[in-house]
């Protein structure tokens, strides 16, 4: 029997993640340096660990509250306020979710009608196209350029704008890329999204991991906080991916409608993941700073190293990844990162597996050990060099 | 603080040769700026950590709570100073409480630390009393866990 006749023609058409198929060759080799890992190499830290144990311990193993325990809605609202000037009821503005990713999911679900038109800047988080396309939405990506350090916009906004957009969807700072934009950039993007009465769905899950200037919000600019969900999370600054917690902020009445998507799918995040997040907000501070400049570190080096074997690569003011360019070798991205692989054992993820005009570049994850920081970029310096001889 | 000294307390392991390749320095500046360190006496020096139960040398190490008469002048420096200077001490701390110095030494045999205590330590004009503690087991040194197997977090190797 054909069971696949079965599956949803929307779902069938989906492509598979890019990351996907590379995933699947990089398995399957050993000893492989990987620069392709989307996350924090350090473990939690203990005092995180240790909170969860004691939940657990004293029995704190049941259903909370679908909008997550009171607690952790009280600690985020004053971790918001305190970071991001942006201040949130704890009562009926905070919805807690199975990490951002459930969150996007959720604000999808609650917002987009079939058809309706949901803007996102490219490359980006692997997640956002599909997502919008199960909802029956239509995705309308917006192009970000290395000439611009890969920061979005408004220009690029307005050409791509089509009559019909609902949402804009803000990945700042960006993964793949690393690029963001500086309060000027983004009071230009508020400004646009007012003129064409989008709602703003800003991913900030990489804002504490911002090297250079200060993290704005969108949400925090003037008359911004009724017209943005803030989506935040514990995965990349607390080095809590496993964990799967996150966090939406908003108008109260866009809240209950993700509630009530979220109260019949998940019911409520695992309540040792909210025990571990409100330690984390309290007394993370220092781990997760500690952790920041130890990635601020290693950018420094990475980039440079790029740049001298002859990879250009944009300075990426925010998050953990470099976005070098690859295409001096001749190669496309893939054929690159695949003979990468093969030859000197080093995983970078192309830069199509982002969208299509990730096209010409590779994404290096640099939260890993200098040890392996250092044996990679050498490693691909001797590759660039022995693709230059063949040319 | 500096670069280099930041890079050391992160990544310890790391030779002259990857230091100057992070920090962008040639491996003779490397060389220099540790040579400034150690004669500014910032870097003391470089030791191995070790497990000591897996040494079968039996190294046996105390704490030892130490009481003395501050000096009009010098205050407790001179005598913690000639107290850290025997071979037994590893470490040496002025402590606020009900004691002066917190003493750490190491020894080959309990009866050589007990030694050292007794005939050295405590004949010293100027220690009013000891309280010796012999340390049992160590769960961890310098930063790293003993007996606790560090395992390798199972990572994805490619992930979004």
């Amino acid at each position: 029997m054909d069971s696949s006749r079965y599956i949803a023609k929307h779902v069938i058409n989906l492509p598979k993640s890019g990351i996907r198929d590379f995933f699947e060759i990089v398995s399957k080799m050993k000893d492989v340096i990987s620069l392709g890992i989307g996350e924090p190499d350090f473990d939690t830290p203990w005092h995180i660990r240790e909170a969860a144990i004691y939940a657990l311990e004293k029995g704190k193993t049941h259903y909370t509250s679908n909008l997550g325990l009171i607690e952790l809605r009280r600690a985020i609202s004053k971790y918001v306020e305190a970071n991001f000037s942006i201040s949130y009821r704890p009562e009926d503005e905070i919805l807690v979710t199975v990490g951002v990713s459930e969150a996007l999911d959720i604000a999808f679900r609650a917002l987009v009608n079939p058809g309706d038109k949901v803007m996102f800047h490219q490359p980006c988080y692997v997640s956002y196209s599909p997502s919008i396309t199960l909802v029956h939405g239509e995705a309308i990506p917006v192009p970000t350029y290395a000439k611009d350090n890969f920061a979005l916009t408004a220009e690029a906004l307005r050409a791509a704008w089509q009559p019909g957009a609902k949402l804009l969807v803000l990945n700042l700072p960006c993964n793949p890329t690393g690029g963001t934009c500086d309060r000027a950039q983004i009071e230009a993007i508020a400004k646009f999204a007012v003129e064409k009465d989008l709602l703003v769905l800003s991913d900030e899950i990489y804002s504490e991991l911002t090297f250079e200037g200060v993290h704005t919000s969108i949400a925090s600019l003037p008359g911004m906080k009724e017209r943005v969900i803030f989506l935040h999370g514990f995965s990349k600054a607390f080095a809590m991916t496993g964990w799967r917690i996150g966090y939406a902020c908003g108008p109260a009445a866009l809240i209950e409608a993700m509630m009530k998507v979220h109260q019949y799918s998940m019911m409520c995040a695992s309540i040792l993941s909210q025990e571990a997040a409100i330690e984390a907000l309290v007394r993370g501070e220092d781990a997760m700073k500690s952790m920041r400049d130890q990635y601020h570190r290693r950018r420094d080096f990475i980039v440079r190293r790029f740049n001298e074997i002859g990879l250009k690569c944009h300075l990426p003011r925010g998050s953990f990844y470099a976005f070098p360019d690859v295409s001096v070798t001749g190669l496309n991205e893939k054929d690159f990162a695949v003979g990468l692989l093969q030859t000197e054992k080093v995983a970078m993820v192309p830069g199509t597996a982002f969208g299509a005009n990730g096209s010409g570049f590779c994404r290096a994850c640099f939260a890993t050990s200098y040890e392996q920081l250092i044996e990679a970029s050498n490693r691909i310096e001797r590759h660039v060099q022995s693709l230059a001889k063949k040319k | 603080m500096k670069p280099i000294v930041k890079l050391l307390l992160e990544s310890g392991s790391l030779n002259t040769a990857q230091l100057a390749q992070v920090l962008n320095l040639s491996e003779a500046d490397v060389n220099r700026q540790l040579d400034e360190l150690k004669a500014q006496r910032v870097l003391l020096g470089f030791r191995p950590v070790l497990n000591l139960a897996h040494e079968d040398s039996g190294v046996v190490r105390a704490v030892i709570e130490v009481r003395i008469t501050p000096e009009r002048g010098g205050g407790f420096n001179r005598l913690a100073e000639r107290i850290s200077r025997f071979d037994e001490v590893e470490s040496c701390f002025l402590m606020s409480g009900s004691y002066d110095l917190l003493v750490f030494v190491n020894g080959g045999s309990l009866q050589r630390v007990a030694a050292f205590v007794s005939e050295k330590l405590s004949t010293l004009e100027g220690v009013l009393s000891t309280a010796t503690h012999f340390m049992l087991r160590s769960y961890k040194e310098q930063g790293f866990l003993l007996d606790v197997k560090q395992e390798e977090a199972e990572r994805l190797k490619v992930a979004p």
